[in-house]
Parts: C-alpha cells; structure tokens; sequence
C-alpha cells in the first residue's frame, strides 16, 4: 500500500512534469541574452535590468500593489463579518439571498463581474480608477474570505464562546479574545488569498480601471498578446519566485508548528 | 442591534456591488444601443415616470442574438471546449490525485504542495508560458523536430488545442484537490477486501475506487467547467481568429463594437446557461456535507 | 454518608439557592424540560442524572444562561435570573470539551475571568496561585493547555470556573473525558474542592456511579422530567419507579398482582403454579393491584441446599455466571422461564465453589429486601 506502483510513479511524474516544465522553461528563457526568446544566446540578467528601467512597468506595479493591500484588508474584514454572520446568525430575514450573494461571485465568470461592476460605476458617475478597482476587487475576493473563514468557523467548538461569555465577557469581547485569535490562520489565509487573487486579477480590472490606473496584469496582457517577450519572462520569473518563496515558506512554518504541537501532547500525556 | 449591524454591512456592501450591478445589465440588455454617453437609450429620468421608461424597453438584443449565428455558435463552442477540456482534465488530473493518495504519507504534504503552489503563481503568467512553448517556433516543435518525430513544425498555437491545452494545465489543480481529498479519505481495507472477495486489480479500481471517488470527481469537473465556460484569457491568449469562446465574443462586443445592450444580453444568456451546472454543483456539495455529518 | 448531617431539603425553613418554577423549554416541536419544579441548596452538590437528551443538559444551559426557559421561572437566590445574561450571572460552567482557551496559558486561563471584572493585578494574581494550588497546577501554570494532560486540563478547567468564587457551578460532564481510573480518583478530588471552597455544584452526567459518588442529591430524569430526587442511599434502596430502579445499578422486576395480608404486607401472585411472594410496603396497594417487586442482585441468596425460614423461595438452574473477581452474578432461570440475578461474594476459591452451569439451586430473599412499585 505504502510502496508507489510503477504505474503511480509514471503518472506522477509525468503529472508534475507537465505542471512546471512550462514554468521552467519560462524561468530559463529569462535569462537569455538574446531577443528571440526560443534561441538560446548565452547567460545575461538583462532583461531584469531592463524591466527596472520600465517605468511603465514599475508604475503598474506600484498600483497593483496599493489596489492589492487596500481591497484584500477590506475583504477580509467584509469577508470574516459574513462567515461569523452566515455561520452564527441562524436565520434572519433575507438569509437564502445573503448566502447566494456570497457564494455567486465565486463562480461567477469574471466577464460579467467585470461588465456588471463597471456598468454600475458608470451609472452612479463614479470616475474610474485605482477606488473602482479597489471596491471590485473587495466585493469578490470577500466571497473567498468568507470561504476559508467559515470553513473554519465551522470546526470552531463553540463551547469556547460560551466559556468566555460564562467568565464574563460581552459578546464582543468574546469574539476579540477567544474567536479571533483561535480563528487566525484561517483570516489570515483567507487575506492571502485575497491578496493574491487583486495581484492576480486581469479581467475585471481591465473593465473597472480608468486610464489613470493601469494593473500589471492589464500591461502584461497587453504586451503579450503582441507575442512572447524577455522582459515579461523576467517579470513572470520575480512574480514565481516571490510566490514560491511565500508558499513554502508558509507551509514549512505550518508544518513546524504541528509537529512541535503533536510533539508537546505526546509528552504532556506521557509524563501525566 | 448589533447583531443587526454585523449582518448589514456584508448585506449591503453585496446588494449595491454584486446585486444591483446585474439589475443593471438586465436593464441595459433590454435598451436599444446609441451615440451617446453612455451609449444606450433609454436613459431612465423621474421626469418620465417608470412607464414611460419600462415601455421603452424590449428583447430586440436576444431576438438579434438569435438571428446572428455568430452568437448561439459562439455559446455551442464555448460549452463543446468547456466539456471536452472538463473531460481532458479529468483523465490527466485523476492518475495524479490517484498518485498522490497511494504515496508514502511522509511525501503528501509536498506533493499536495506542489499542486498548491500553481494555483498561488498568476494565472495570466501560466497562460503565457505556453505561447512560447507552442508557438511554430516554441519548444515543443523545436524538440519534436530535434528527434525527428516530425519533419514540418505543427501548427499548434492559436487553435482549440492550444486553448484544451492552457485549460487543463491552468485548472488541473482543482480538478486533482477534490479528487485527491476523496481518495484520501478512502479505506485502504476495502481495497484489499475488495481483492480478498476475488476483485482483480483493475475491477476493485473499477468497482470500489471510482464510485467511491465519485463525489470529488464530480466537484473537480463541475471546478473546471464553471469557470472554463466563460473563460476569457486561454481564448484570447492561446486560440486563434477560428477560437469562438462566448468571454471573447463578450469583450469585443463591449470594448471593440462599443456595443453595451449586445454584451449585456450576451452576459445575461451566459448566465442563464450557467445556471444550470451551479444549482446542480451546489446540490453535490450540499449531499456530501450532509454524507459527512 | 455527609447527608446525615447535611440536608436542608429536609428543613422546611431553608430557602433554596435555585428554584425551578414550571419550567419548559421547548424547541420547535421538541419539548426538552417538561414542566420542572425542583429545588437545589446551597452548598448542595447536586447530581442530575439521565440517559443522554433526557433534558438534564438543557438544565444546566439554562442555569448558565445560555437558554431562557419557554415557560416557568428559574430564580437563582430568590431572583428571577431570565433577565440576566450570562456573562452577569454568578453563575459558572464547566464545559463538557472544557473548552480552554488553546492561545492562553494556563495561568491566563484561570486568570480570564478575573480580568474581566477589572480586579486589581495583585488580587488577581493571588487568586489564581489559589487556584492553582487548589487544583495542583502550580508547575503548570505557564503552559498551554495542549501542552498538559487530559486529567490535567481537566483541572484546568474547575480551577477557571471556580476562579470566579461563583455563587454555583455547573460541571457538565466532567469526567466524561477521562479513563475510568483517573475517573475515579478525580471524582473524590472533586467533593474534597466542592467542600473547601463551600460552593453550590450542580453536576449533569449519565454515569450512575459518578453520580452516587460525588452527589448529596441525585435527580434522576426522562423525556424533559425528574422521576425521582434524593440521596443516593434512598434512589438505591427505594426507587419509586421501575425506571429509577432500573437506571441505577442492577435490579431484578418480578410482575405480579397485590394481595394485601397484614400492616405494609403484601402477598404477590407472580406466576403459574408458584407460591406468591412475600413483600413489605409503606405504600399502600389495593387488592388486585397490578405491581413489580424490584429485588437488587446482591439481595438474592443463593443456595445449593434448600435452605429454611425464609420468606421467598423459589428454584432454578444456573444459565450463567459473570466472574467479575470479588463477586459473581448468577444468571438462575426459573421453572416459569424467568431469569433472576443473583450476586455472591467470592470468599472461596473458584475450584471450591459448590455450583456451576447447568446446577439447580435455591434462590432467598427476605420480604424486606425487595422494594414494591405500582410502575
């Protein structure tokens, strides 16, 4: 059971092959020296040279990021308030329309988010920009939050919200010193997510941004689609590696701290 | 009052950005476009009155979307591509899920990172690695070429394979999580009861493994084929002139033909079409919640 | 037995610390407490007992405040407590899960409560050495609740609850998590704090045992009622209905028809062709009453020779034995196809015993030793 069969070993292989070859080769060519991106030239870090020369570029960034900190702070606590709402609330008025609105956007394609979003923005007469961008991003990214946080929620014993109400804590008392510290991870996460997704997001900004705000998704998009290019190799390359950073990072924290928790209940138990 | 609070703001901030925006593109599907700004009549005004304005609206959009082919094939092909790659990705995606449950337990945790960590990376970026890969000149037909399988390059880049392909590597870790977690979950006793009852191998698989999995394959594939519906990037990026995906006939209708009442009928169809898998995708949920408790 | 000495129930000028009025909690259809009056004391340590929703955690929910009773009023030292949340209440609980906060240490778990009523940092500190002394926590005090054991957490969690000097604590469970043997140490720990501190208890579980351990007062309930309250001794030795008979411990139910023959005495016609049973009663039954006579295993002598003088006597073969070390329980039928329960004490070795399967033997018990109940 525990011995992987030829058959498994072929098939994962070839499956996680197929999941980062393309990736390597992108990592690889943005290193080449020369312009033509599928002959090899020799070793050079020009192009990252060159992308931080690009203003345009650096510009873009600036503004994703600032779109990205602002719409996933704001979605995660939208995002928590409708998780502890959907999960505690029992029923109240408008329950079934509530919990559609938040799992809708989820798969919802982003071409109608997008439209919709932006129809909206032009008939209230609001001016497009990085605020446009923001309240998009927030409104769906919320949905991902309240996901991962109510996942959470719902494992949550709630005899510990009880306790503290018990040891005379107010309601939100006890949310602030019991429920959130414990729920954390999972908030946390569901801001990642968030984060990620704003950074990620080309189509939906591309309907809500204005001319005054340009995303590096939409500048990517716009360059590639007149074809394969060194210097967005090399913007892909920095996004991959910052995220991989991230990620393993964060699982081997995560991993740590559950091996040292297992480690210190076995003890606990033995010396008792 | 408080709690009244708490519910309202989430309530709220979804009606006025998530709710009222689709009344809007209902409206707006229902206008007649114009040269103005914004370019459709009619433009509601209280000096009128709501009759006057409602009398003003019809389904001209959907009739005219039914009169140009145009449109209803774009629907037909986006659905045909959105199920065959469903298809693709569930024979690429379950070996490696299938993989993964039955290595050593020590080496999960990684490999389940290592589907991760693609979901995490920009889709955009993962959808452009591939242009330089099926590009004529691309890797794929430099190697091909090299070990002389082929002798004139394919011609890959800008079709429906290239758009099967950008589908099911972008959306092959939520067709392989699902099934993975279904598959974890699995007792490997039955498996050896199964074969201890006279299975052979590939008739336990057959009669134990797949109908116990079959939860998290429906998941992936409903994953996989949501969003793929609608998708706009693959399409744009990866297929040609000849690609017809209802997202990209979307876009060019609003960004292109500058036409709102067109796109905005396409949109609401889209979303009738989606319906469907939806409500069926949330039952599916709903069953293996309530089998879980 | 402390009840002797301790039992306010039976002074009619004490007032309770908690009256039930009423009560009634219903959810939806569901009615969970059925019209419940009862009154516990002050310093009580008072047992709620009943197979799991019999309405005995619904009890305590409302003590603590986290349901409001349907109808009734539950009055907590002669006030109507319906208006007061929970976290007003001089009331604490604690949890089945025991619920400790996995973030905080041990020391800032006992120190939770006392933190919110603004006590003053020394008296809190104090206090919580208190209380880890109390619960033998000292050592543990800068730990994690992950980080200590089940038995010890457990602790953890009395000392949180009674941190608070509750006027009444709820131990839901308490030992339900634990190993039987812990269980039982743990159960005397338990009415040694109960005494110290001088606080009112009130216990739910559905272990008999426990429940006779640690109690002054036992309520037995089911289906939303108390059948029966009252020290363990009496819900023992006179249960007022076959089911507190048969809850608590093992019992014989022999069915049969009344016959009154003398004062409190009566004769019970049992079955076809045997002599009827000879039973006392302060309960009056009428004659030709239908009645059940609840004999309790270790009331029931067994014996390989006839023996004499006795005031019940009937004969059966062994169908089983239950070797459970310093006691046996013989299963004896009966010629009527009855099977009656009959305990032993063990004093000789087994291969000196002088009966086994398949043996016919006579079973004795005396008219007293047999409690008469109308249902």
């Amino acid at each position: 059971m525990n011995r992987l069969s030829w058959f498994n070993v072929v098939s994962l292989t070839l499956g996680f092959a197929f999941l980062y070859i393309p990736m390597l080769i992108l990592i690889l060519y943005s290193f080449n020296e020369s312009k033509l991106v599928t002959v090899w030239a020799g070793f050079s870090t020009k192009w990252y040279g060159e992308l931080l020369q690009n203003e345009a570029f650096l510009n873009a960034a600036w503004v994703t990021l600032k779109v990205a900190v602002f719409s996933s702070t704001l979605a995660t606590v939208l995002g928590t308030i409708a998780a502890y709402v959907m999960i505690r609330s029992g029923k109240f008025f408008g329950r079934t329309l509530f919990s559609g609105m938040i799992y809708a956007p989820l798969v919802m394609p982003e071409v109608i988010t997008g439209l919709s979003l932006l129809l909206l923005f032009i008939g209230i007469g609001l001016d497009r920009g990085v605020l446009t961008i923001v309240l998009a991003h927030t409104t769906f990214s919320m949905c991902y939050v309240s996901v991962v946080v109510s996942s959470r929620l719902v494992t949550f014993d709630q005899s510990l919200e009880e306790a503290a109400l018990d040891l005379g804590c107010s309601q939100a008392e006890a949310f602030r010193l019991v429920t959130l510290p414990i729920i954390a991870p999972a908030v946390i996460s569901g801001w990642l997510l968030a984060f990620t997704l704003s950074l990620d997001d080309l189509v939906i900004a591309s309907f809500t941004s204005g001319p005054s705000a340009t995303t590096l998704p939409i500048k990517i998009f716009s360059a590639v689609r007149l074809g394969v290019s060194p210097e967005i190799n090399a913007l892909s390359t920095i996004m991959i590696a910052i995220v991989t950073v991230g990620v393993i990072t964060a699982s081997l924290v995560s991993k740590q701290q559950a091996v040292r928790q297992k480690k210190e209940e076995q003890a606990a138990e033995r010396a008792a | 009052m408080r709690r009244a609070v708490l519910i309202a703001v989430p309530y709220l901030w979804l009606l006025a950005l998530f709710l009222v925006p689709f009344v809007i593109v209902f409206k707006i599907s229902l206008s007649d476009v114009a040269l103005a700004r914004p370019p459709y009549l009619p433009q509601f005004s209280w000096d009128e009155g709501i009759l006057a304005f409602l009398s003003e609206l019809d389904f001209e959009n959907y009739i005219f979307l039914t009169e140009d082919d145009l449109y209803w094939k774009a629907y037909l092909s986006s659905l045909k591509i959105a199920v065959f790659s469903t298809v693709l990705t569930l024979l690429v995606g379950y070996p490696i899920a299938y993989g993964m449950a039955r290595a050593p337990s020590e080496w999960r945790p990684t490999l389940m990172m290592l589907v991760i960590l693609p979901f995490w990376t920009s889709f955009l970026i993962r959808v452009y690695a591939w242009m330089g890969i099926l590009s004529n000149e691309g890797f794929l037909n430099q190697f091909l070429l090299g070990i002389g399988l082929i002798s004139e390059p394919l011609i890959i880049l800008n079709t429906n394979t290239a758009v099967y392909i950008g589908i099911v590597y972008t959306y092959l870790p939520f067709m392989i999580l699902p099934i993975y977690a279904a598959l974890d979950r699995l007792d490997g006793s039955l498996i050896e009861a199964a074969e201890d009852l006279g299975c052979s191998r590939l008739s336990a698989f057959w009669l134990v493994t797949i109908p116990l999995s079959k939860n998290g394959i429906i998941a992936g594939s409903f994953l996989v084929f949501i969003p793929a519906l609608g998708e706009f990037v693959i399409p744009s990026l990866l297929g040609g002139s000849g690609t017809l995906m209802i997202g990209k006939v979307l876009w060019e209708e609003f960004f292109s033909n500058r036409d709102w009442p067109v796109a905005s009928a396409v949109a609401v169809v889209l979303l009738l079409i989606l319906v469907i898998p939806i409500v069926l995708f949330q039952r599916n949920q709903e069953k293996q919640q309530e089998a879980e408790q | 037995m402390n009840s002797t000495a301790f039992a306010p129930w039976e002074d009619p000028e004490a007032t309770p610390l908690i009256q039930f009025q009423n009560v009634t909690k219903r959810f939806g259809d569901f009615v969970a407490i059925d019209d419940l009056t009862i009154d516990i004391y002050e310093k009580e340590f008072f047992a709620l007992l009943g197979p799991s929703g019999c309405g005995k955690t619904t009890m305590m929910r409302m003590l603590a405040g986290f349901e409001t009773p349907t109808q009734g009023k539950i009055n907590l030292a002669g006030k109507d407590i319906a208006p007061v949340p929970p976290n007003k209440r001089a009331v604490n609980m604690m949890f089945q899960s025991y619920a400790l906060f996995p973030h905080l240490s041990v020391w800032e778990n006992i120190a939770f409560g006392l933190k919110r009523e603004q006590m003053p940092k020394n008296d809190i500190n104090d206090r919580v050495e208190e209380m880890l002394r109390l619960t033998r926590l000292e050592k543990f005090a800068r730990r994690k609740p992950h980080q200590i054991s089940g038995g010890q957490r457990q602790r953890v969690a009395l000392a949180r609850s009674l941190a608070k000097a509750p006027k009444l604590l709820l131990l839901d469970e308490p030992l339900g998590a634990l190993d039987k043997k812990l269980r039982q140490e743990t159960q005397f720990e338990l009415m040694d704090i109960q005494e110290k501190t001088g606080t009112t208890f009130v216990i739910v579980t559905h272990d008999q045992e426990e429940a006779m351990t640690v109690a002054s007062r036992v309520a037995v309930m089911d289906h939303g009622k108390i059948i029966q309250v009252a020290t363990p001794d009496r819900i023992y030795e006179t249960p007022n209905s076959v089911y507190v008979a048969d809850f608590i411990g093992e019992v014989n139910i022999i069915e049969g028809t009344a016959t009154p023959n003398g004062e409190d005495s009566y004769a019970i016609s049992w079955a076809e062709g045997q002599s009827p049973l000879k039973a006392a009663s302060a309960k009056p039954f009428s004659e030709g009453q239908k009645c059940h006579v609840a004999i309790r295993p270790e009331k029931v002598t067994i014996n390989a020779q006839k023996p004499d003088g006795v005031d019940n006597l009937v004969q059966g073969k062994i169908l089983d034995i239950a070797y459970l070390g310093n006691i046996s329980t013989y299963h004896v039928e009966l010629p009527s196809g009855t099977v009656i329960k009959a305990q032993a004490a063990n004093t000789r070795r087994i291969a000196r015993r002088s009966f086994t399967w398949e043996d016919s033997v006579w079973l004795s018990w005396t008219a007293t030793a047999g409690v008469l109940l109308a249902e």
